[in-house]
């Protein structure tokens, strides 16, 4: 018989529309309005899982988000999603859905085992075990742990859907479409104010979908419900956001909403998002979260068949569903009773109702004997059987002495369970309000606001019906008052039923068993017993913190919504402290598991990150260049030719530019333009060097520290006129070093008359390097006598290339006759295409930026960030020649006085010769005295850098090492793993050391 | 994320606007030449770490690029004040009493 648990009547399923899924391959059928939780159920299944470590049969345990055993993974475009909660997954034709953590089947697990070799998983177990032997670290744990971690399993694929983004402002967010949120959202549309209204939910309504018992004026809560989502549709100052939860909560009411658009659509219409993430700015913040139901600790409580009460009622009059046919209640408070009498109202046998309490209320007693159903007052269930299903409950009494006498075993195929509520705090902690302890409600309810926010009904442990209306209201108005300052009375619905009612325990329940061998489950997902809090507290666990991460219990997917009541009760009587001293942990974004596609959005591929292109780009590409990734730039790299690998080419490139002319884009430099009556003075406190007396047509190489005296860039800079310099930066360093300068000049010199522009982007930049460089520039430079005399190294003069205004540098990093000039950026592709052909004629070569690395090594230029690492003063780099001599102060100055940077044996920079001139250091190799030093040796210093060179046809590398420069000739180790690598000590200029060849 | 006001601009932005500058009214020694090592290694590293209201340096880097100056609760994120670069710095425990603290 299909669906053989559906009631006849009833729920707000659509029994007309039949639908047709799959679990683990078989097919049942539910109905439009199912969730899938609730139609297994409607067809008798509640095996639907293995737990993460014992592998124990698991079943549907709440009707919610915070579902923590019906992990599922369905499937959508060939491939599944993983651990989502069968709770949540809205039932559509043709759904695909499987069980998780399972081999070879959900109903034999091999992993079961690990059931009943539990005592030697307790809590923390992996802190003391798969230690020894170390060899098995690799080969056996590291494969089993990985193939046995995790619940569901990853898609195949890459996400092929895409994910929308966008911001919303608003007077009132109200999260949560329950009574208080419904009654406090009308109110404040009411009063004229913005409202967004978003549940978790696909429908709204909250608790009034599933209440059979009360009514709402007069009418069906539901009823009432939908009347005031009409209201609110019809309002065009209302948004709607249903199947949206509220994940996280920022500064000054930011919150994110994950609105879910397409999940439960079988064929959605591929232009729709599958998700979209709402950034809202709310003026005020309303939380109508709710409570969730706390499940009861004792051994097994986590049967297949075992769920909350009021699970067990939103099925039966929510969804037309029994969870069975002999459904026993047990219970510390009133309103699981309301779930026995609905149940027996549609005719199911409530076996028994048995009450922690010695004296239940006397009217829900009354009612009970009423419809003939047993109850047993002054009692626990003391255990269960039934591995697949329950099948029994163990029945225990509560002895004035303390003690558990049994009272034998009660037949059941469901048992429906209470321990009380718990208000839903994690958005108001969230927000970095505390929750403060509620003797009387034996719970955490929110404490003062932090931000602009409230909770609301049953979110701040008020229970219900009317009183959450009558806060709902209230809140809605205050909340639109505070935003807009208009309110309105709104008309204000009563309720008659759904009382509050009492009752509520916290912690293990007492029982007549061998604590040490049975199992009672506190946080389901993570497979934490009572008994793993208590190991804890024994192992020297005093703060909830450890307690929490040593057991794992609260870390599954619901935060600890369903267990950290109770745990933090076990905690406490097992360190006999109160619970308030023992506190609480921190609710963390996101409530429930949001995707990574929802919080990358449209960041992905070549939307991650800008690509930032020379305008020499498309040549690169045209002829064969491979580029590499400098900062967000895509720079040529080295130019293969020929078949050539990169180390032939590099080689080539290098020597064709010593013997006749390279082509370099400089582009990505930065430049800076520092302009203004004060610009030589603002440059003299930036800068090491002198530049007051330096002539306009002249540059100098400017040295750049920090306060603390280190290095943290360097470039040439020219004077153009008085008033005027063009500074270059490195390519890394221009946003930052163009920042140092404004948060000076703003802050420390704001009486300079001077103001400095980026213009790394403003000029193209070819730098044309070699012996033929002068003949390659002369035919389309105008404007300069080019010759030696007129334009000697190290000057700069406006001019035309091909008639187009530029900038014309005399300027080397290769140590040969070198220019750079620097035209409007949307000439460059001109130039440079221009200059590409003519070094055709020279015998000349485009060369990358791995050939401009080796060509400035040969010449011991340094690069900042590679030789130096922030810890480099100019004299370690022997540059004390850039020093300023008489400067009154520039930055660095008072930083390179102190002891340690005028110390001995600091780490300076040296060139390194490997003795066989065939061995490449590697970058990064630490220097020892000792070819073979005991381990814990500290190092000498490091390879800062290391190439071939073709110039002198061997391997060269720069270091910096302790006292290097009173080293030269020495012989240190590089000490890797086939052994300690001999090299000398020496200058860092390995070619061309009087400079001869720049002074052509 | 933060909402900022920037007193050049006159307007609430986005804390992604901005980037903040560490604890203000830390002035330069305008002869570091007489800066003891101690002096100096106070001005390059030692911060106030406060818990509550506290005094910092914002830029309005994606927006009008000027520095200025706020006082801000760094438990609660609420900025009490914004004030331009250049301008004294306030009462901080004033400030404090008059928001409760």
């Amino acid at each position: 018989m299909s669906q053989p648990f559906r009631t006849e009547k009833g729920g707000r399923i659509d029994r007309a529309e039949e639908l047709t899924f799959t679990f683990d391959g078989e097919e049942m059928h539910g109905h439009k309005g199912d969730t899938l939780a609730s139609a297994l159920l409607a067809n008798g299944v509640h095996l639907v899982g293995r737990s993460f470590k014992y592998h124990r049969p698991r079943g549907i345990l709440t009707a919610g988000s915070e579902e923590p055993n019906a992990l599922v993974g369905v499937y959508r475009k060939g491939d599944q999603t993983p651990n989502l909660r069968a709770t949540q997954v809205e039932l559509y034709q043709g759904l695909e859905a499987i069980s998780q953590n399972r081999f070879p089947s959900l109903g034999f697990d091999i992993g079961a085992v690990n059931d009943l070799m539990s005592p030697l998983f307790p809590a923390g177990f992996y802190y003391k075990t798969f230690m020894w032997p170390k060899s098995f670290w690799d080969k056996v744990y590291e494969p089993i742990i990985r193939a046995a971690a995790g619940l569901g399993k990853p898609p195949k694929n890459p996400d092929t859907d895409f994910y929308g983004n966008l911001y919303a402002h608003c007077d009132v967010l109200v999260v949560g479409s329950g009574p208080s949120g419904l009654a406090a959202a009308l109110a404040a549309a009411e009063s004229g104010a913005k409202v967004i209204l978003c549940d978790e939910q696909a429908e709204f309504g909250g608790s009034l979908l599933s209440e059979a018992s009360a009514a709402v004026d007069g009418k069906d809560p539901a009823h009432w419900a939908a009347d005031t989502i009409g209201k609110l549709a019809a309002m065009d100052n209302v948004t709607l956001l249903p199947r949206t939860t509220a994940f996280g909560y920022f500064a000054h009411n930011f919150i994110a909403l994950a609105e879910r658009v397409t999940e439960h659509l079988p064929d959605p219409d591929p232009r729709l998002p599958r998700e979209r993430l709402w950034q809202v700015r709310a003026k005020e913040v309303v939380i109508a979260a709710g409570a969730i139901e706390r499940p009861m600790v004792f051994p097994e409580n986590d049967r297949p068949g075992i769920l909350l009460a009021d699970a067990g009622r939103t099925y039966l009059n929510r969804y037309g569903v029994k969870v069975g046919h002999k459904v026993l209640v047990a219970t510390a408070c009133d309103t699981a009773w309301q779930a026995a009498f609905d149940l027996a109202d549609h005719g199911v046998e409530v076996t028994a109702i048995v009450d922690l309490r010695e004296t239940p209320p006397e009217n829900l007693v009354s009612i009970a004997a009423a419809r003939g159903i047993r109850v047993e007052a002054g009692c626990v269930v003391t255990g269960t059987l039934g591995r697949k299903r329950i099948k029994a409950a163990l029945l225990g009494r509560l002895m004035t002495s303390g003690q558990v006498a049994s009272g034998g075993q009660i037949e059941c195929d469901a048992l429906l369970m209470s321990g009380g509520w718990t208000p839903t705090v994690s958005l108001y902690s969230q927000s970095r309000g505390k929750v403060v302890w509620d003797a009387e409600k034996g719970a955490y309810v929110p404490g003062k606001s932090v931000q602009k926010e409230r909770s609301i009904g049953a979110a701040k442990g008020l229970y219900g019906l009317q009183a959450a209306l009558e806060d709902g209201y209230a809140a809605g108005e205050e909340a639109a008052k505070a935003a807009t300052g208009k309110s309105s009375g709104v008309t204000r619905a009563t309720a008659s039923g759904g009382d509050a009612g009492s009752g509520g325990t916290l912690g293990a329940l007492p029982h007549d068993r061998n604590a040490s061998r049975v199992k009672a489950f506190v946080d389901y997902q993570n497979d934490v017993t009572a008994k793993d809090v208590k190991l804890a507290v024994r192992e020297g666990m005093q703060s909830i913190e450890h307690i929490k991460r040593y057991t794992t219990t609260g870390m599954a997917t619901d935060q600890g919504r369903l267990s950290n009541m109770n745990a933090l009760e076990i905690a406490s009587g097992a360190l006999q402290r109160p619970v308030t001293d023992v506190g609480l942990t921190t609710f963390r974004l996101p409530y429930t598991p949001t995707t990574f596609g929802l919080f990358a959005g449209v960041s992905r591929g070549d939307f991650f990150d800008p690509v930032r292109k020379t305008p020499s780009h498309d040549w690169v590409v045209g002829n064969g260049g491979v580029f590499e990734d400098v900062s967000q730039w895509k720079r040529a790299w080295y130019f293969p030719k020929n078949g050539e690998d990169m180390h032939a080419a590099v080689a080539r490139e290098c020597r064709t530019v010593r013997e006749s002319v390279g082509l370099f884009d400089a582009s990505t430099l930065g430049k800076i333009e520092v302009v203004g009556p004060d610009a030589a003075e603002f440059l003299e406190r930036m800068y090491t060097n002198p530049w007051k007396k330096l002539a306009p047509g002249r540059c100098r190489y400017g040295l750049l520290l920090n306060d603390a005296g280190f290095i943290t860039d360097d470039g040439v800079i020219g004077r153009l006129a008085e008033d005027r310099f063009h500074v270059t930066t490195t390519t890394g360093g221009a946003p930052s070093v163009f920042a140092t300068m404004e948060d000076y000049l703003q802050t420390e010199w704001p009486d300079l008359n001077v103001w400095v522009t980026s213009t790394t982007e403003e000029f193209a930049v070819a730098a044309v390097q070699g012996p033929k460089a002068r003949e390659v520039i002369a035919p389309f430079i105008e404007g300069v006598d080019l010759s030696a005399e007129a334009f000697p190294h190290m000057s700069v003069k406006e001019a035309t290339f091909c008639g187009i205004p530029c900038r014309l540098f005399r300027i080397s990093f290769t140590g040969e006759l070198g220019f750079e000039i620097n035209v409007p950026r949307r000439h460059g592709k001109m130039m440079w295409e221009t200059l590409a052909t003519e070094i055709e004629k020279h015998g000349g070569t485009a060369y990358g930026t791995e050939t401009m690395h080796v060509l400035r090594a040969e010449k011991g230029y340094i690069i900042v960030g590679q030789d130096t690492d922030g810890t480099v003063t100019p004299q370690d780099a022997g540059m004390s020649w850039a020093i300023g001599k008489n400067k009154f102060d520039f930055v660095g100055k008072r930083g390179l006085e102190r002891p340690d940077l005028t110390a001995d044996n600091r780490k300076q920079l040296v060139g390194l010769l490997t003795k066989d001139p065939k061995v490449k250091l590697e970058e990064g190799a630490q220097i020892t005295t000792a070819e073979k030093p005991a381990t814990g040796t500290p190092a000498e210093g490091h390879v800062t850098s290391s190439y071939f060179s073709p110039a002198l046809d061997r391997m060269i590398a720069l270091a910096i090492v302790k006292n290097g420069q009173a080293l030269e000739g020495k012989t240190l180790y590089v000490p890797m793993p086939e052994g300690g690598i001999p090299v000398e000590v020496t200058g860092t200029v390995f070619y061309d050391k009087e400079g001869a060849r720049l002074n052509v | 994320m933060l909402l900022i006001y920037c007193p050049y601009c006159e307007v609430e932005r986005a804390e992604t606007e901005f980037r903040c500058g560490g604890e203000a009214h830390i002035a330069r020694p305008a002869d570091p030449s007489k800066a003891s090592d101690e002096d100096w290694t106070e001005f390059l590293y030692m911060r106030s770490n406060v818990k509550g209201i506290a005094a910092e340096r914002w830029r309005h880097i994606h927006g009008c690029g000027r520095f200025f100056n706020a006082v801000r609760d760094t438990v609660s994120d609420n900025f009490l004040k914004v004030y331009k670069a250049g301008e004294p710095k306030p009462d901080l425990e004033a400030i404090a009493k008059e928001a409760g603290k």
